[in-house]
């Protein structure tokens, strides 16, 4: 078996804690476990992506059109990524766009959203949420990215246990967050069901 | 605390190493930070940290003010027979290098490592060099782990194998290495606190005479360190049947692993994990039984020259099908080499997607887009920027571009005394407090000396931010915690020479404008001391407050996009707007819109 998926976003919004949680997560069903991350400059707003890989698997990341999904957490890094997806693969991404500090002194453009939802439909199936509307359900827009973990798990791409995620989770946060957290994982995991499984 | 926990866990390389460490009872850690190394010695200041709250730290560790100190101040503690680990990234070695070819000749009696954590393609860094070079140029042994459960092995290791052969030895990472997590099995941890001894009468003092007589010692021990090399489990052969063969290092490892399973691919792969010296006889044997051989490894054909050397069949490597002496490999580059190499069908799409990029910029309230703000203000057209490493060469991109001219760290000084000779146009040089402690000082001293006319802004913000807010001689506190004799910037610049020092609060954008008029005006050597902290500092301080943009009073003018550009402003539609998500309530934009529209909320 092997399994990879990119998680993808900005720097500030927590990419990196949650390919963690579901790295920790896979180890505690006893899978094996790679993962790559760029750690580099301390300043937010650059782009941020890791791979996670679990199973019979040794390279920390993943060839061109060879992850099982790509689970992003703004739309246009859901697009800088795609060519990393399967043709059958999954994109999961939230639809709130973070327009790069450049783009407002003229330097490149921000697509249209519907041109990159359509460029990423034409290449293997879309799952859009509002990830944001959910955190703050949850408590906080700070739980964006345990939402994403939620929406993850519902669409059954890994075969990691939602007690496993839970776990990971309570290790994870200050015991005073980590209520809101499995609060935002819920949330993540009935949005998908109400889309797909209803 | 998780570093010191037990059974398996996901490491990141890194910390896979100070585990190692760790495991193997290091006495001495010290490092200068840098990307990719930095969180070797981040786990292992935090352990200290942590330990000392519960009673002794049974290791010493230091963030030195570089890495030619932290690696002297290591060689020292190894040479009166403690462990020590000195770890930096690639270019960090340069900088110790002078330090490093000698003391390969006097060599430690504790064991020592040394980790140099390279960069290939150049994600965080200056350049992409391979210190593997620096094995074969100082003759010392080398090893080169392929995952966080193998960097953590050969770490402890390395330090046998030091203390055998009694010299130092180093640990070669990569970005791919240093940052990948993996599954780590941890061991029993058995730290005691230890003093040496030095031993005096034995030939350390490297003059000439001395000097003639250590070298051919130094060879005779990278003779032994050959066997074992031979005999390392890190060098070992997988035999998937057939007759070629692929000999690989490093993260490249993996990428080989799953294409021969992935493209079913006969073949025996040598692994190799202590890669100078190589095991040559090992190897030979493995090339005997081989018709055709291919070398998979990032950056300079170090193994493969050496394969040249002894192979009598054909040797495949740097300039077949994808294999570059340039960037770091993946699994595309490899797939397809390896296809290729064995005949098989691998197509590759290298057809890039068109995003608009998203480089990081200087934080929403960051002290250094003031200054910067300021310094075009009132800066003539013409005037070169040399710049340094750090947060601030950021300044590089639009709206700023003050930075036009760029080496290593501390060359913003240095180059400025030779611009300021070769031309006629003004020069005002940036340095980040922490890279002027590293490299900076002595060429303050070169311009004061020669009194070399230019301006020299220090942009003080009270850390070392790019690599992840470690302190730094200014700073009241070390790497264990402890108190420290924290530098007085005013005074070390004072105390060197200089005659007209100014220390300014760049938020406050009139006065900083003021004062580097004053400083251009000056003729000769000028210092300006930029004193602000780092905003991620300041925020986990204090309530801040909020700004927004009063719409009835804002012209659209745009300044504060076009000229200053902090991140926290946007555009709605045609408004321009804060988002307070963003904004850290630094309270400078205020002072940048000349109609006075931007307002603390409430
Ligand atoms: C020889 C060398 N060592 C380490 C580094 C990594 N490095 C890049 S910038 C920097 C220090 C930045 O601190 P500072 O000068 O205070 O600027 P700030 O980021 O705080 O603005 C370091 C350690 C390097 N590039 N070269
Ligand atoms: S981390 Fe600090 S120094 Fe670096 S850009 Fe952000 S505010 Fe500026
Ligand atoms: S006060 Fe102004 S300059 Fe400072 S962070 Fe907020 S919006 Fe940016």
């Amino acid at each position: 078996m092997k399994k990879s998926i990119v998680v993808a976003g900005v720097g500030g919004q927590g990419v990196i804690t949650a390919a963690n949680i579901i790295a920790k997560a896979a180890l505690k069903d006893g899978y094996n476990v790679v993962m790559s991350e760029l750690h580099g400059m301390a300043q937010r707003g650059g782009n941020v992506e890791c791979n996670v890989r679990i199973g019979n698997v040794y390279s920390p990341i993943v060839a061109s059109y060879s992850a099982d999904a790509i689970i992003s957490f703004e739309p246009l890094e859901a697009l800088r990524n795609l060519k990393k997806v399967k043709k059958e693969g999954i994109v999961l991404t939230d639809i709130n766009p973070i327009i790069p500090p450049l783009i407002s002194l003229g330097i490149g453009k921000y697509p249209p959203l519907n041109e990159i939802f359509d460029s990423i439909a034409k290449h293997c199936k879309l799952v859009k949420i509002n990830a944001d509307d959910l955190a703050r359900k949850a408590g906080n827009i700070l739980t964006k990215n345990i939402v994403m973990i939620g929406c993850l798990h519902a669409l059954k791409i890994l075969p990691i246990k939602k007690e496993s995620y839970i776990e990971t989770i309570k290790e994870t946060f200050p015991e005073k967050y980590v209520e809101m957290n499995i609060r935002a994982f819920e949330i993540g995991e009935e949005e998908i069901s109400t889309l797909f499984f209803k | 605390m998780e570093l010191l926990g037990k059974g398996k866990k996901v490491l990141l390389g890194n910390e896979a190493i100070a585990r190692g460490a760790l495991e193997a009872d290091v006495d001495v850690v010290t490092t200068y930070p840098g990307t990719p190394s930095s969180e070797i010695a981040d786990s292992i200041s935090r352990v200290a940290i942590y330990l000392k709250k519960n009673g002794e730290v049974p290791f010493y560790f230091q963030y030195s003010t570089n890495e030619k100190v932290a690696l002297e101040f290591a060689a020292a503690s190894a040479y009166c027979g403690l462990r020590a680990l000195t770890c930096m990234k690639h270019v960090g070695l340069n900088v110790a290098s002078d330090a490093l070819m000698t003391y390969a000749y006097v060599g430690c009696k504790g064991g020592h490592v040394i980790v140099t954590a390279d960069d290939p393609s150049c994600h965080s860094s200056q350049n992409e060099q391979d210190n593997r070079l620096y094995a074969k140029f100082s003759s010392l042994p080398m090893l080169e782990p392929s995952s966080p459960q193998e960097a953590k092995d050969m770490t402890i290791e390395a330090f046998e194998i030091s203390e055998r052969l009694e010299i130092p030895i180093i640990l070669r990472t990569t970005t791919r290495v240093s940052h990948a997590r993996g599954v780590v099995e941890l061991n029993e941890l058995n730290m005691k606190k230890k003093k040496g001894k030095f031993d005096k009468g034995k030939l350390a003092v490297t003059v000439p005479e001395v000097a003639r007589k250590l070298h051919p010692i130094l060879l005779e021990k990278l003779d032994k360190a050959e066997k074992i090399s031979e005999e390392s489990k890190f060098n070992f052969v997988e035999d998937f049947g057939g007759k070629y063969g692929i000999i690989t290092s490093g993260v490249s490892y993996n990428y080989v692993k799953e294409a021969v399973e992935d493209l079913n691919l006969k073949c025996k792969i040598f692994k190799i994990g202590m890669s100078y010296p190589l095991p040559i006889k090992k190897l030979k044997k493995f090339l005997d039984e081989c018709e055709k051989v291919i070398v998979i490894e990032e950056l300079e054909p170090f193994i493969e020259e050496q394969i040249r050397n002894i192979a009598d069949i054909e040797v495949y490597g740097k300039g077949f099908a994808k294999l570059k002496r340039y960037y770091e490999y993946d699994m595309d580059i490899v797939y397809y080499s390896l296809a290729k190499f064995f005949g098989v069908d691998y197509e590759i799409d290298d057809k890039e997607i068109e995003v608009a990029p998203r480089p990081p910029v200087l934080c929403p309230g960051c002290p250094h887009r003031a200054t910067y703000y300021a310094v075009k203000q009132v800066a003539p057209k013409d005037t070169i920027y040399p710049t340094d490493i750090g947060c601030y060469t950021l300044g590089l991109l639009p709206p700023y571009e003050t930075a036009d001219f760029l080496l290593c760290m501390g060359s913003s000084i240095g180059t400025a005394c030779g611009f300021s000779y070769a031309t006629n146009q003004k020069v005002i040089s940036f340095i980040g407090d922490s890279t002027f402690y590293h490299a900076g000082l002595p060429a303050l001293v070169n311009a004061v000396h020669h009194d070399h006319n230019f301006v020299l802004i220090i942009l003080d913000n009270s850390t070392t931010a790019m690599t992840g807010h470690q302190p730094h001689p200014g700073n009241a506190v070390d790497g264990m915690g402890n108190e420290a004799i924290a530098m007085d910037m005013e005074k070390v610049v004072k105390g060197i020479g200089v005659k007209h020092v100014e220390v300014i609060d760049p938020r406050k954008i009139n006065e900083a404008k003021e004062a580097i008029k004053r400083a251009l005006e000056y003729k000769g050597l000028s210092v300006i001391i930029s004193k602000a902290p780092c905003i991620l500092l300041e925020r986990k301080k204090k309530e801040r407050k909020i700004y927004e943009v009063n719409q009835e009073k804002c012209k659209k003018c745009k300044i504060c996009i076009t000229k200053f550009a902090c991140p926290a402003f946007y555009f709605d539609n045609d408004a321009i707007k804060i988002n307070p998500a963003l904004c850290t309530g630094c309270g400078v934009c205020p002072q940048v819109c000349p109609f006075d529209a931007i307002e603390v909320v409430k």
